[in-house]
């Protein structure tokens, strides 16, 4: 365990006052203005005036392919690239090789991100053994084990049967988990490519309906409120299935949705050009979609961001559309993209940003160490952003092993300078410093 | 232009420049000796990810009939998941020096990726690419109906466009390729057209299209019609739930006997009717139908090979031209002396 202490220099805190954070052994120890040396005393200053200065990202929706497609990520490129994206904790999805459908596979990854050390790494537990819908996976024994898994879902894969979904459902209850439904109905979706509509219709390529996405997810909310459980909504992308969560929660099911930010930001007429890196499940829409996914993130009917992130190796995407593979890198854009989307366009503050990447998810993930408000005893999980500084995204400076960014070239706003996790900073001038050490687990 | 990948972004000017050249082109082929030597030295791949004899043999006879040399690459089943990429085999072919490829591929959109990603220098033609794309096809039946529209009206079709025709295009829309170029180059050159499906295989987004919708084939002739192009129906959709059954779709949809003596009962003496092939004769149309003189099947095979001449002489050894005149390009002149007007 690492003894140093920081003392972070005139940040503005969520965007509004302006404060010193002094942190030592994994806790913020002080706030205060001007903090003076008797207070501070060895503490390494880093000067974070004009930063602002937010609680550590917590993302519900990662890909980290470790087990079995190392070649697209490992934990350890995925955590990087996670902390340079101002993340502090990170939730990898269930469908490695072999799939986390068991406590050896969930305690593994979990034992990985423990040594590298960049973030919290929170296994998502399988629903269905093999995510194939058959059969319960274990999810008691994932729930009990080191992991402490609480998340579970099948996604890439949609648990599209009404009983086997109910179940799951009703399984969690006994240990608080909830399930995070990547809702697809697979008949209405076979061999889809990209959402159905005037575009599709051009390019004569296979319809994805939004009525596939929000038949599930109008089916998964009345069943959550038929057991009462909890449902989580991975990666909304309609119009439509925002209006059903809507009606949802003033019903009071307990539902949470999530939208990713390339739904945030781009829309179905990239895929004109045929360019695989534009190729994700659930497809990018239309205009319509994105303007009301941003007015849902901002009002709370969409409760997170998660990026959903990504990664595939090169060969992957350098062939023609129908053979690529579905995803995106997200996480090293992520706070960028919802800087332009929703704080340059004055729909969101930088405390309603901490809400949706930070205290939210970490909420749903039942993480007590994450998404904490930046006070004198809570954990020193802090990412400090340059909100003015823009950047150009270039895929080849990422740490992420996967390539396939589809903001590739744009000018984007805000740059995280910093991240602390367990109060060591894990990034430092914008730059990877060092992991944090658990030490002898 | 260095590439004809489809219709919806072709140019009137480019479009007609095609027709124009094809004319000539189409001259070539009623002459003793087939050939021109305008392609002479270069090099045309035929690279076809999907059987289709057909199309083939049309661009192989294209280029033999220029001169070129055409290398026949079969690279049926080809993708990351089955072998070598599309990636892979374009650096292949530009390794050894293709100067055109022309691409047949079960995938929308591959022949802009061949065309738009850098792994090839190469002219690139799409010979039909999944449900998206098929621009000689629509051409060839464009130079069929507009060598059609000027004999009937008594002039030259040299620059001519089809300004008024009432073209029907019948059958699956939806997967269809060829309905696709031909909606884009038709409403280009001024036809009206009216797509005739069951709603089942129209897509989603059809109303954004440059055209009429009907389900109903009966009222739209009767509206007056005059070409009608029926659409090959895939095996593979007929257990798809598209439609209850062959023969209901036959009855609503096709091409039979009773409406091909309904045009005689309108008096649409003039009306032609069309199909890209292979034809399920029976299903989308009749054999009476397909073999009456209406029919312009065999005419549309015959310029096909006229209208992928021009395409490819246009694109290795003439320009196509942005907002110019629509004259025959001198170059071709010198190439094609007996020019003269086959319609």
């Amino acid at each position: 365990m690492t003894s140093s202490s920081y003392l972070i220099r005139s940040a503005s805190l969520l965007g509004t006052t302006t404060a010193d954070i002094l942190v030592a052994d994994g806790i913020i120890t002080a706030v205060g203005v001007n903090l003076g040396s008797e207070v501070v005393g060895e503490a390494t200053v880093i000067d974070a005036a004009g930063l602002v200065a937010l609680p550590g990202m917590v993302d519900l929706h990662t890909h980290l392919r470790e087990p079995g497609r190392e070649d697209a990520e490992t934990v350890e490129t995925g955590t990087r690239a996670a902390a340079l994206g101002g993340f502090t904790a990170v939730h990898a999805m269930a469908n490695s090789s072999p799939v986390a459908d068991t406590a050896g596979v969930v305690e593994q990854v979990y034992s990985l991100g423990r040594e590298s050390g960049w973030v919290d790494v929170r296994p998502v537990g399988a629903v269905t053994v093999g995510l194939a819908g058959k059969q319960l996976a274990e999810l008691g024994a994932m729930a009990d084990s080191k992991a402490r898994v609480r998340v579970f879902s099948d996604d890439g894969i949609c648990v599209s049967d009404p009983v086997m979904m109910r179940r799951a459902l009703e399984y969690v209850k006994a240990f608080d988990g909830v399930i995070a439904q990547h809702a697809q109905e697979p008949r209405l979706t076979e061999g889809a490519q990209m959402n159905e509509g005037v575009v599709s219709a051009d390019l004569g390529l296979a319809g994805w309906p939004a009525v596939a996405e929000e038949s599930i997810i109008a089916r998964d909310v009345l069943l959550a409120q038929h057991v009462g459980s909890r449902l989580h909504v991975c990666h909304v992308s309609t119009a439509g299935s925002v209006e059903i969560i809507r009606w949802a929660k003033e019903r009071g099911i307990s539902v949470t949705a999530e939208v990713t930010p390339h739904h945030l930001l781009l829309t179905e007429e990239l895929v004109r050009s045929y360019n695989p890196v534009y190729k994700v499940n659930p497809p990018l829409r239309a205009d319509a979609d994105v303007l009301a996914l941003r007015a849902a993130l901002a009002d709370g009917t969409i409760d997170i961001v998660g990026t959903d992130h990504a990664p595939h190796p090169s060969e992957a995407k350098e062939c023609e559309w129908a053979s690529a593979a579905m995803g995106m890198t997200g996480l090293e854009t992520a706070l960028s993209v919802v800087a332009e989307t929703m704080i340059e366009t004055g729909l969101m503050t930088w405390a309603d940003f901490a809400r949706v990447t930070s205290t939210t998810p970490a909420q749903i993930g039942q993480l007590a160490d994450q998404g904490r408000p930046l006070e004198v005893g809570e954990p020193a999980n802090i990412v400090l952003v340059d909100p003015a500084a823009r950047w150009n995204v270039d895929p080849h400076a990422m740490a992420t092993k996967g390539r396939n960014s589809p903001f590739a070239g744009l000018v984007l706003p805000g740059k995280v300078m910093a991240t602390f996790f367990n109060g060591h900073p894990t990034v430092l001038d914008g730059k990877l410093n060092t992991p944090y050490n658990h030490g002898v687990n | 232009m260095r590439h004809l990948l489809g219709t919806e972004a072709l140019s009137r000017e480019n479009a007609i420049q095609i027709l124009d050249t094809a004319q000539e082109m189409a001259a070539v082929g009623e002459r003793e000796v087939k050939k021109l030597p305008a392609l002479r030295g270069r090099t045309v791949v035929n690279l076809f990810f999907e059987d289709s004899t057909r199309t083939r043999i049309s661009f192989e006879a294209a280029a033999k009939r220029l001169s070129a040399d055409v290398i026949n690459f079969s690279a049926k089943g080809s993708s990351v998941s089955k072998g070598e990429s599309l990636k892979d085999t374009a650096q292949t072919l530009q390794a050894m020096g293709a100067d055109a490829v022309v691409i047949r591929h079960w995938a929308s959109g591959a022949p802009a990726r061949l065309a738009n990603s850098g792994w090839i220098d190469a002219a690139v033609i799409n010979a039909g690419d999944g449900t998206h794309a098929h621009p000689t096809q629509a051409l060839l039946d464009a130079f069929t109906m507009r060598a059609h529209w000027a004999k009937l009206s008594g002039t030259s079709s040299v620059g001519a466009d089809l300004t008024g025709m009432r073209v029907v295009i019948a059958g699956d829309v939806l997967h269809s390729r060829v309905a696709r170029s031909n909606v884009w180059l038709l409403r280009t050159l001024g036809a009206h057209v009216t797509l005739v499906a069951p709603p089942t295989l129209l897509p989603i987004g059809v109303e954004h299209w440059p055209c009429e919708v009907s389900y109903d084939l009966d009222a739209t002739l009767e509206a007056g019609v005059d070409a009608v192009m029926m659409l090959r129906v895939q095996a593979e959709r007929m257990n798809a739930s598209f439609f209850p059954s062959t023969r209901e779709y036959a009855r609503r949809w096709g091409f039979d006997d009773a409406r091909l003596a309904k045009l005689d009962a309108l008096n649409l003496k003039d009306t032609i009717i069309m199909h890209p092939g292979p034809m399920n004769r029976g299903l989308e149309i009749s054999s009476a139908a397909a073999d009456s003189p209406r029919s312009t099947v065999l005419a549309q095979v015959r310029n096909g090979v006229s209208v992928r001449m021009a395409t490819l002489y246009l694109l290795l050894a003439g320009d196509l031209r942005e907002n110019t005149t629509t004259s025959t390009p001198a170059a071709v002149n010198n190439t094609v002396p007996n020019a003269k007007d086959p319609s």
